[in-house]
């Protein structure tokens, strides 16, 4: 593994993981976010 | 006709299928191959600028035409193109958004059973017998896929190949018939984090692995090198290896079909969400999960795992989706401490991320044929299952060399989803314009997107990078294609040609739908996509 392979690797995983983290950590922070967004009563099941 | 019935249950639902519709082999097995052939790290320069400038504008302009089209009451892509366009005929335009998807699952669940009769031959000992030789493990792949003639897997031997590819067909129609929120969003909230569990655990063993005793600088270090050390082309420096358009060609394409883009899944989905429901953060969000899943999951498993028990040379032959998924890392299973266990685990990950995909493939057809024919979920699930299992039970029988597999995955999965995806940009940022697709993608949004997102990249940077990436890929590939057609071997029954000729058949029934959908449109009152302010 060279220097340039430990750079890439490090900058890549951590860039894709803090974007996942944020994101994650934006969904669940946002107030509205983790509502329901549709209640069951909501969905018609046609077949039943 | 109604205001669509069936909607997502929470948010975090919703994030999870789309992540699971985008992550599936693609992640675990072909990203590492293309990454290694093409310059190792290198090629993660091209990967996280098409991540940016296409992945994610793409992704946003889907997500918010879909939540368009569904805001006007439609749910598949040929409804939201016919109300985008106020003209019959844009059902036409959207109508390869529901016919690519059915047919990429009809061979996607065969691919999906094989990862499935993989694990279930870890259980049962027989893939673990089969020892460290590699030509073994490649006749066992060839043998599961009836590749040695046509008609191969309805012998004896085959048998129960043919039953995991029963079992995965009815495990999907069972959950689509349960619906979007009861069957495709339950399956995937428990999916999801089981996958990623699976693959955190193959991950500690192949990070603990200790160096190859034959060959003690086939080590761990070394095999994370082979991915991620950046490598030039012979005779080249860094910097000129990196204005090869090979190189930006397979970054494209990676991300491309990495995040789900161009099939026409995400447009369905999203149009099951509310005006107000955000788009932006949720689409997001979606690709960060499955980036990370591709990257930090899928980029330090196979490659490294793989180098240390084959090391560089029979590793670069086993390099393709297939080569090093199903005939590299059984083997490399087979030489590891407890590898039984871990195969098993990873090819049941690999199961769970294919299942997660295949059943967002036929959500979109079901819509059409619910709001186009007015169809309840059961005949248009029958409806469905009908054109499916016909196309199942023909890649099945025609075995042989996977030609009529790997036929109908080039025209769907290649040709047509470049030209779909180029329709999709074109329609959201000039059909559409950029004032009224600003405010589509805006409202509700959670997170601040800059508006040069839509008037700069989704209008023009994205759909003149589809068009550049799809002509280099035409010279390059659809030469030895057309030989193919026009050159059949002799002596053998013409797979290539009934292949095409039952994409057109679909293609033909799917017209016939579209133009009763049509009739059903016309005499429904006129509506106009809710104003989304």
């Amino acid at each position: 593994m060279t220097p340039g392979g430990w750079i890439v690797m490090i900058i890549a995983a951590s860039g894709m993981t803090a974007l996942l983290v944020w994101c994650v950590w934006k969904v669940l922070s946002t107030p509205q976010s983790t509502r329901h967004l549709h209640s069951p009563a909501d969905i018609d099941p046609e077949d039943d | 006709m109604s205001q669509p019935k069936e909607s997502w249950n929470s948010r975090i639902g919703v994030i999870l299928a789309v992540m699971g519709s985008a992550v599936g082999l693609g992640n675990f097995l072909r990203f590492p191959g293309q990454a290694a052939q093409n310059g190792g790290g290198l090629f993660m320069i091209p990967y996280l600028v098409a991540f940016v400038i296409v992945g994610i504008p793409l992704a946003w302009s889907e997500w918010a035409l879909g939540r368009y089209g569904g805001s006007m009451g439609y749910n598949s892509a040929p409804g939201i193109f016919q109300g985008v366009f106020r003209n019959r005929n844009g059902a036409y335009v959207g109508m390869l958004g529901t016919v690519m998807p059915l047919l990429i699952y009809t061979y996607y669940v065969i691919i999906e059973a094989l990862c499935l009769y993989y694990a279930w031959n870890y259980l049962n000992g027989v893939l673990p017998a089969l020892g460290g030789d590699i030509g073994e493990v490649g006749g066992f792949f060839g043998a599961s896929l009836g590749a040695g003639d046509h008609g191969a897997l309805f012998t004896s031997e085959q048998a129960p190949m043919l039953g995991f590819i029963f079992f995965c067909f009815f495990l999907n129609f069972v959950l689509i018939y349960r619906g979007i929120s009861q069957g495709i969003e339950k399956f995937c909230i428990y999916a999801m984090p089981l996958l990623v569990l699976c693959a955190f655990i193959v991950l500690g063993r192949v990070l603990t692995l200790p160096p190859n005793p034959a060959h003690p600088e086939q080590n761990i270090l070394a095999g994370l090198g082979y991915m991620w050390n950046p490598v030039q082309e012979e005779g080249k420096t860094l910097l000129s290896s990196l204005a090869e358009p090979e190189i930006w060609l397979a970054a494209t394409g990676q991300i491309f079909f990495s995040l789900s883009l161009g099939f026409g899944l995400i447009l369905t989905y999203a149009s099951y969400l509310k005006k107000d429901d955000d788009v932006c953060l949720s689409s997001l969000t979606s690709a960060a999960g499955n980036g990370f899943c591709e990257v930090v999951l899928g980029g330090m498993i196979a490659i490294p795992a793989a180098f240390i028990f084959l090391g560089p040379a029979l590793l670069s032959e086993n390099i393709s989706t297939f080569g090093l998924g199903f005939t590299a890392l059984p083997n490399v299973f087979n030489q590891m401490p407890a590898g039984s266990f871990f195969g098993f685990l990873f090819f049941f990950l690999l199961f769970l991320a294919a299942v997660t995909s295949s059943l967002s493939m036929l959500q979109p057809s079901i819509a059409l044929l619910e709001e186009g024919l007015g169809l309840t979920r059961k005949p248009a699930v029958a409806i469905l299952g009908f054109i499916t299992f016909t196309g199942t039970f023909f890649i099945t029988f025609f075995s042989k060399d996977v030609l009529a597999l790997d036929t109908i995955d080039f025209w769907m999965a290649n040709f047509f989803i470049f030209i779909f995806a180029t329709v999709q940009t074109i329609v959201f940022g000039w059909v559409i314009g950029p004032e009224q697709g600003y405010t589509a993608l805006s409202a509700g949004a959670e997170i601040s997107v800059p508006r040069w997102i839509m008037t700069v990249m989704i209008r023009y940077i994205s759909p003149l990078y589809l068009l550049v990436v799809f002509a280099f890929w035409c010279k390059s590939a659809l030469p030895e294609r057309w030989d193919s057609i026009v050159n059949p071997p002799k002596g053998e029954p013409p797979v290539v040609l009934l292949s095409i000729g039952f994409i057109v058949m679909v293609l033909v029934f799917f017209s016939f739908v579209i133009a009763g959908a049509n009739q059903r449109w016309d005499s429904d009152e006129p509506r106009s996509a809710e104003d989304p302010s």
